[in-house]
């Protein structure tokens, strides 16, 4: 499926430029152009994909079936699931809070919403297919929902209404189930297309330079480090190694993007799998910034127990894929 | 005169949307009062669940994306 990159990059490296086939340059530039575009390409695909998705999904239908049936658990998958569809900004993250709130969606079910939905989202799906492959791609959204789920169902036990902000707790009294059936737009797909063509190159344009960077510094990386280099500390073996890789994850949000590429050479380089899915977890599923957005909605407390619960789930999904991978 | 508020809670899609608005507006000469309304609570009293969202007196007219130039235009001389 991807010969003709590689096609394109031997004829930029060896025909174009007149590079030594063999030589370090050749090979890492080389696998730098084949690589970007191969990962640039799918993420493209994806992320157009998602956007299509993203602009027929019924998010009030949704929200108010929630909202009106009893599900017995299954409201959490489905909470859960409804945050891989919904677009990736934090920003919406609030409105949809208090949104579920207003609908008397119980908290737990709200929660596995919220983990769900940075953690699983078009910009890592698609740099996950290009990265490491459809297997693991699989691997990561399923059990990104499964995370969301558990984390949910984990927090609905603990009680911890008493610990929203005062007017979101006036909004929670004042919760009714929704009765009102919404009208469906009508848009044809001819007129949703330019919309969604534009939110895709909006999304790319931010991401793609981070993306390259990446590329580049895990190109770079890639000719440095000696094969199976961090077996040594970050080894199975170590019980330390998937702790440490979450909770230094947390704070680098920002560059999830770029540090993706990063991390994919680690692995190549001898981090198991589980240790580094736990921590791009850590770097896509939890964020200050974030944080900082919940604030409105949440005690500091709540958010600590929040960001807490999430994080050990993380852990043990780290551990458990150690074990199975 | 419209009275047009753009519902966000500060994220890049609503600056942008907010600016566009702005762009628009002036080009086309309208007279609008343009509020930029960032309060959650504010914002959570229509009923949206998704940002941004522009109201054009009082009703809402596009919600949880950036509107085009040409939508907003169309939007603002009906």
């Amino acid at each position: 499926m991807f010969e003709w990159i590689q096609e394109l990059a031997d004829w930029v490296v060896f025909g174009l430029l007149h590079l030594q086939a063999g030589g370090h340059l050749a090979e890492a530039l080389n696998f730098f152009i084949y690589d970007s575009i191969k990962i640039l390409l799918l993420l493209f695909i994806v992320v157009f994909l998602m956007g299509i998705v993203n602009s027929y999904f019924p998010v009030e239908k949704v929200r108010n079936y929630l909202s009106r049936n009893k599900l017995y658990g299954l409201e959490y998958l489905m909470a859960s699931l409804f945050g891989v569809v919904t677009p990736f900004c934090s920003c919406s993250s609030v409105p949809l809070f208090i949104g579920f709130v207003q609908g008397g969606i119980p908290l737990g079910v709200t929660f596995a919403f919220l983990v769900t939905s940075p953690l699983v989202n078009e910009v890592a799906i698609g740099l996950f297919v290009g990265l490491f492959g459809l297997k693991i791609t699989l691997i990561y959204v399923i059990s990104g929902v499964l995370l969301g789920m558990t984390s949910g169902l984990i927090l609905s036990r603990f009680k911890l209404e008493h610990l929203l902000t005062p007017w979101v707790k006036d909004i929670l009294a004042r919760a009714e189930r929704e009765g009102e059936t919404f009208q469906a737009e009508r848009t044809p797909f001819s007129e949703r297309l330019p919309i969604i063509w534009e939110e895709v190159i909006k999304i790319l344009r931010g991401v793609v330079p981070y993306v390259i960077v990446g590329i580049a510094i895990g190109g770079l990386m890639h000719g440095y480090i000696p094969e199976g280099f961090f077996e040594r500390y970050m080894s199975k073996e170590n019980l330390f190694a998937v702790p440490m890789a979450t909770i230094l994850a947390v704070p680098m949000y920002a560059n999830a993007s770029g540090i993706l590429p990063v991390v994919q050479v680690l692995v190549s380089k001898g981090i198991p799998l589980g240790t580094a899915i736990a921590f791009m977890m850590g770097v896509v599923g939890l964020s200050l910034p974030e944080a900082m957005l919940l604030k409105k909605v949440m005690s500091l407390k709540l958010i600590g127990i929040f960001f807490g619960v999430v994080t050990l789930c993380i852990i043990f999904s780290g551990y458990l894929f150690n074990l199975i991978l | 005169m419209k009275n047009i508020k753009i519902l966000g809670t500060g994220c890049p899609k609503c600056k942008r949307t907010t600016a566009l608005v702005e762009e628009v507006v002036k080009e086309a000469g309208v007279e609008a009062h343009i509020e930029k309304v960032e309060d959650i609570m504010e914002i959570m009293k229509y009923n949206v669940l998704t940002t941004p969202v522009v109201v054009i007196d009082e009703e809402i007219k596009i919600k949880g994306r950036v509107p085009s130039k040409t939508e907003i235009q169309a939007l603002l001389t009906a």
